[in-house]
C-alpha cells in the first residue's frame, strides 16, 4: 500500500510541534494554540462543505463547547481539562444530535437561516444572562489535569499547548480515515447531486446528520480549547459574525484535504494578531478583498494551490 | 391594559422600522436570487452619511426642519453610488453561481464596507439627535411618543404601497415580475434584464440606505450597527419567505409585536424572542409564511 502523504505529514508536524514547543516564544505558542482551536472548527466546517450544506451559526456550538466547559468550574467546581473537553464534547454532541434532526431537511440558504437562528437565539440567552457575565464573559481557569496540578506552574502553556496538539492530530487523523471511508465518501456525491444517492440506496439525511453532529462536535472541542487557551468567553462566539468567519476560513483554505483547515486557520490567526497590531482597521477590507480573489480566481481555495503543484511535478 | 397598549404601539413603531430595514433585502432577492449580506453595511452607510450631513447643515445654522431633507439627500446618494459601484463593479460577474457562494460574495463586500466606514467616519459614535425631538410628541392615553415615530411608520406604508403600485401598475414593473418568474424568458421576450438588475440592486440599496438614515436619530452611529441589523432584516425576510412582499409586511409586524411584548414583559428576552420566532416559523413552514412553491430539480 502506498504510504499516505497527509497522515505522514500530520505525523510529521506532530512530533515538530511536540518537541519544538517548549523552545517556542510565548506568543508563538499562543498564536499556534488558537490557530489549532480554529482549526478544528473550521476542520468540522470542511466536512459540512464537503456535504454540499452551508452552516452559517456554527457558531453556536464553539459558543457552547466554551459555555459547557467555563461553567463547568461555576456550577461544580470542576476545572480539569479533559472533564471540561469532555463536557463539551457531550453539549454539542446531543444538541445537534437533536437540532440535526430538523436540519437534516433543510439545504442551501435554508439551512443557513435555519443554523443562523439557533446561533443567535443562544447569543440572545447569553447576553442578557447576568450570571454568566451578560455581553461580557467571563474568565476561565483551567487548573488540572487527569488530576494533575498545572495552574501556576511552569509547564502549564505547554500543557494547554500539548493538549491542544495532540486533539487536533487525532481530530485530523480521524477525520482523514473518515474522509476516505464508505460514509465519507458519500459527502461528495450528495453535493453533486442527492436524488442520485437516493436512488442508489443510500440515505441522504442520515449522512448529513451525522456530518452535521460530527461537525459541531469539533466546533465544540475547538470552543472549549479556545476557552481554556485564551481563559476568556463570552457570547460574541455565539454571534453570526463568528460563524462567518468559520465560513470564510473554509472557503479561504479549501476543501481538499484535512491539512487545509488548519493552514487556513493559522494564515488567518496570523494576519489577525498582526493586524490587530498594526492596522486594526483595514484588516476587515484585506480579509474581504482576499475571499473575493479566492472566490473568483481560486475556487478550490489555497490548498488546490498545492495540489496543483504537486500535479506538475 | 395601558400596558396591553404601549406594547401595540411600541410594537407598530419597531414594525415599521423592521420593514424598512429588511424591504431593500427581500426586493433585491426575490429579482436578483442574492441575499445580500452587504445590505448591514448600506444600512450603516445611509445611517453615517446622513449623520454627516444632517448634523452639518444643523451646524451651519440652517433651518432645523431642513435636515429630513438633508437625511434623505444622504440616503438617495449613498444607494446611487454604493448601489451601481457593487453590481457593475463586482456582482455582474457573479451571477450564476450558488446561492451560497453569491451569499459569501456579498459577505467580503459587507467586510469591505464595514472598514470603508471606519476609515471615513473613525470609530467614534456620531450623534444625530435633534430630528427625533423636533417634531415634539404627542399623547395615546398617558403615554407620550415623540411624532418621529409616526414618521417612520408614514415611510413602511410610503415605501411599500410604492412597492407594490410600481409591481402591479406600471409596464416596468410587471417587467419585473416577469424577470422574477423566468429570468431566461424573459429576456428572450427583449426584456433587458441585466438593466432589470441593476435598477433592483440599485433600488435596494438606496431602501438599505435610507433605512439607515432614518434610524440616524433614533441610535448612537457606531461601528457594528451593520452587523447588528442585517440578521434582524434576515429574519425577517426568512420568516416572511425570502423574496415576498408581503410576507415581509407580515414578518415585521410578527416580530415587531413579539419583540415589544418580549420588552415590556420580559425585557431579558428581548433579542431571544425575534430568533425564537424565526426558528419556529423555519420549522413550521421551511420556506418562510408566503412562499412559492419549487419544482424538485433532478
Amino acid at each position: 500500500m502506498k504510504r499516505d502523504f497527509t497522515i505522514r505529514t500530520l505525523v510529521g508536524v506532530l512530533i515538530a510541534l511536540l518537541l519544538a514547543g517548549p523552545l517556542l516564544p510565548r506568543w508563538a505558542m499562543f498564536l499556534i494554540t488558537v490557530s489549532l482551536c480554529y482549526g478544528t472548527v473550521v476542520l468540522g466546517m470542511m466536512l459540512l462543505m464537503r456535504t454540499g450544506v452551508v452552516s452559517f451559526g456554527h457558531g453556536l456550538y464553539y459558543c457552547l463547547g466554551a459555555y459547557a466547559a467555563g461553567t463547568l468550574d461555576v456550577l461544580f467546581g470542576v476545572s480539569d481539562i479533559a472533564v471540561m473537553l469532555l463536557a463539551a464534547v457531550a453539549v454539542t454532541g446531543v444538541v445537534s444530535a437533536l437540532l440535526g434532526l430538523l436540519l437534516r431537511k433543510y439545504r442551501d440558504i435554508f439551512f443557513a437561516m435555519l443554523s443562523l437562528a439557533f446561533s443567535m437565539i443562544l447569543y440572545g440567552l447569553l447576553v442578557k444572562t447576568s450570571a454568566l457575565g451578560s455581553s461580557d464573559g467571563f474568565n476561565v481557569a483551567a487548573k488540572t489535569l487527569f488530576g494533575i496540578r498545572i495552574a501556576g506552574t511552569e509547564f502549564e502553556r505547554y500543557v494547554i499547548f500539548a493538549v491542544t496538539v495532540l486533539i487536533a492530530f487525532v481530530a485530523a487523523v480521524c477525520m482523514h480515515k473518515y474522509l476516505a471511508s464508505h460514509m465519507g465518501r458519500l459527502a461528495g456525491a450528495i453535493r453533486d447531486n442527492e436524488l442520485r444517492v437516493e436512488y442508489m440506496g443510500a440515505s441522504v439525511r442520515n449522512t448529513i446528520h451525522v456530518n452535521y453532529v460530527m461537525s459541531a462536535v469539533l466546533a465544540g472541542l475547538g470552543g472549549a480549547l479556545a476557552a481554556v487557551s485564551v481563559g476568556h468567553i463570552d457570547p460574541e462566539m455565539s454571534y453570526w459574525t463568528t460563524s462567518g468567519e468559520f465560513v470564510f476560513v473554509a472557503i479561504l483554505a479549501g476543501t481538499g484535504n484535512v491539512l487545509a483547515p488548519f493552514l487556513g486557520a493559522f494564515i488567518f490567526e496570523t494576519i489577525r494578531s498582526f493586524a490587530y497590531e498594526y492596522s486594526p482597521n483595514t484588516w476587515q477590507m484585506a480579509l474581504g478583498t482576499t475571499m473575493l480573489l479566492v472566490i473568483m480566481f481560486l475556487p478550490g481555495g489555497l490548498w488546490s494551490l498545492f495540489t496543483r503543484m504537486r500535479r506538475a511535478a | 391594559m395601558n400596558q396591553l397598549l404601549a406594547v401595540l404601539i411600541d410594537g407598530l413603531i419597531y414594525s415599521s422600522w423592521l420593514f424598512i430595514i429588511a424591504v431593500g433585502l427581500t426586493l433585491i432577492y426575490g429579482v436578483m436570487k442574492i441575499l445580500n449580506i452587504a445590505h448591514g453595511s448600506l444600512y450603516a452607510l445611509g445611517a453615517y452619511s446622513a449623520a454627516s450631513l444632517a448634523g452639518y447643515w444643523i451646524n451651519q445654522g440652517h433651518a432645523p426642519m431642513g435636515s429630513y431633507a438633508m437625511m434623505l439627500v444622504a440616503a438617495i446618494l449613498v444607494g446611487l453610488i454604493a448601489g451601481p459601484v457593487i453590481e457593475r463593479g463586482l456582482l455582474r460577474f457573479m451571477y450564476g453561481k450558488d446561492e451560497i457562494v453569491l451569499v459569501l460574495v456579498t459577505y467580503a463586500v459587507f467586510l469591505i464596507l464595514e472598514d470603508f466606514i471606519k476609515l471615513t467616519w473613525g470609530v467614534d459614535p456620531y450623534f444625530l439627535y435633534q430630528p427625533y425631538s423636533l417634531l415634539g410628541s404627542f399623547d395615546v392615553g398617558n403615554l407620550t411618543y415623540p411624532v418621529y415615530n409616526l414618521v417612520l411608520f408614514g415611510m413602511a406604508v410610503l415605501i411599500g404601497v410604492t412597492l407594490v403600485w410600481v409591481l402591479t401598475k406600471t409596464s416596468r414593473g410587471k417587467m419585473l415580475v416577469a424577470v422574477i418568474h423566468d429570468r431566461e424568458m424573459a429576456a428572450a421576450m427583449g426584456i433587458n434584464v441585466s438593466l432589470v438588475y441593476f435598477v433592483t440592486f440599485t433600488a435596494g440599496a438606496m431602501l438599505g440606505a435610507v433605512g439607515g438614515a432614518l434610524t440616524a436619530p433614533m441610535i448612537s452611529v457606531q461601528p457594528g450597527i451593520g452587523a447588528e441589523t442585517i440578521v434582524l432584516a434576515f429574519a425577517v425576510v426568512v420568516i416572511g419567505g425570502l423574496g415576498s412582499l408581503p410576507g415581509a409586511v407580515l414578518a415585521a409586524v410578527l416580530v415587531g409585536l413579539v419583540r415589544s411584548a418580549a420588552v415590556h414583559y420580559r425585557p431579558e428576552l428581548d433579542l431571544f424572542a425575534i430568533y425564537f420566532v424565526m426558528a419556529v416559523v423555519l420549522i413550521m413552514r421551511p420556506k418562510g409564511l408566503f412562499s412559492v412553491q419549487e419544482a424538485r430539480k433532478i
